[in-house]
């Protein structure tokens, strides 16, 4: 099956070290879930089998931010919550990621309030805006590809001339028309 | 306040028996009980209203705050504290006020020694949190509260959001946060 089929398994390969490990970087990004809203029930969506996010090697959510490499902040975000974030984006191990997934994570949404964060990105690196309220599935998963495409072709996260972290700043459009979701086992 | 022979409640009776020197307002609309008390009275009132044999009110449902700064028409206060009583064995609500006015101005966070209300922890426990969310929100304190902390901001928060002259954005609180990039982390 697969590559062993093509190839007999006593073949050597040759390939540059720098692709052989961007390769196992981007098959194997594990997202820290800051789920505070509905946004993270899409977010668990994503995950599961009807969209099925381990097929891009996304699927295993890491609860401690010292396993995770890419940060989806699903949802709104309080001034009280902000060090909280922030604490957990600071132990995140490098090469890191943020996702910020919809409407209230990338603006503050309709939550325009003394309470509120308008936008993460004011106060930690935002590598790609995925819009929506909430996004479906497919766009998050298009917002982790993009970042996965760019681990494909430089590998690490781009930094400016003072060592600081710059961010990507890819906004996800649709990449799909909506259709009705197929409902039940029938055969109509 | 309306016409007394229209109050149909049986507790304003016996409120009125037993505070006679005390200034009482009473107000009752579809049923629903409202007594005007003064701040002083307040506790005294509220254990007689627990512990009286005809009114047992044995459960504090909510303690809520009100701001009428602009309201269109002229209340007694600028600040209304309201007691949501809740007698089980009679199946009865009974509310209780109280209004308190400003001697500071409102917009930021100083102990106002006018925005004092006796708490009602030692009557109801379950007016704690409550209480603690009114002096959170509006900054009328409670004496006697054993915990008298915000509940839903945080420590520094530099006034009490529901008031009606705090601006809806606030005031800068949500910008001013320090920015993680990769130099400090």
């Amino acid at each position: 099956m697969g590559i062993e089929g093509a190839i007999t398994t006593d073949n050597i390969l040759t390939t540059q070290l720098k692709r052989v490990v961007n390769w196992s970087r981007r098959s194997s990004l594990w997202p820290m879930p800051f789920a505070t809203a509905c946004c993270g029930i899409e977010l668990m969506s994503t995950a599961s089998s009807r969209y099925d996010l381990a097929r891009f090697g996304a699927e295993v959510m890491r609860f401690s931010p010292r396993q995770a490499d890419l940060m989806i902040v699903a949802g709104r975000v309080s001034v009280k919550m902000l060090p909280v974030l922030q604490r957990i984006y600071e132990q995140m191990p490098e090469p890191k990621w943020v996702i910020s997934m919809g409407a209230c994570a990338s603006t503050g949404g309709v939550f325009d309030s003394y309470a509120t964060v308008q936008g993460v990105d004011q106060f930690i690196p935002v590598d790609v805006y995925v819009p929506g309220c909430p996004p479906r599935p497919e766009m998050l998963i298009e917002g982790v590809m993009a970042i996965q495409r760019h681990i494909d072709e430089e590998g690490m996260p781009p930094t400016g001339s003072d060592g600081r972290r710059v961010p990507l700043g890819i906004t996800i459009s649709p990449s799909h028309s909506v259709k009705p979701q197929p409902v039940g086992l029938g055969s109509s | 306040m309306s016409n007394p022979s229209a109050l149909e409640h049986p507790t304003f009776k016996r409120v009125k028996a037993a505070f006679g020197s005390a200034k009482l307002q009473a107000t009752e609309f579809r049923g629903q009980a409202t007594l005007i008390v003064e701040p002083k009275d307040l506790h005294a009132i509220m254990k007689f209203l627990r512990d009286d044999e005809e009114c047992q009110f044995n459960f504090l449902a909510d303690v809520v705050g009100v701001d009428y700064l602009d309201y269109p028409s002229k209340m007694p206060g600028r600040f209304a504290v309201v007691y949501n009583l809740c007698a089980y064995s009679r199946d009865d609500r009974f509310f209780v006020r109280v209004y308190l006015d400003p001697s500071i101005p409102t917009e930021g966070i100083e102990e106002d020694p006018a925005l004092f209300v006796d708490s009602v922890c030692d009557l109801w426990n379950s007016a704690e949190w409550p209480e603690r969310e009114l002096f959170d929100m509006f900054g009328i304190r409670f004496a006697n509260h054993p915990d008298l902390r915000r509940i839903m901001l945080w420590k520094e928060y530099p006034a009490h959001p529901l008031r009606k002259d705090y601006p809806l954005r606030g005031r800068g609180e949500r910008e001013s946060y320090r920015v993680v990039d990769r130099t400090s982390s």
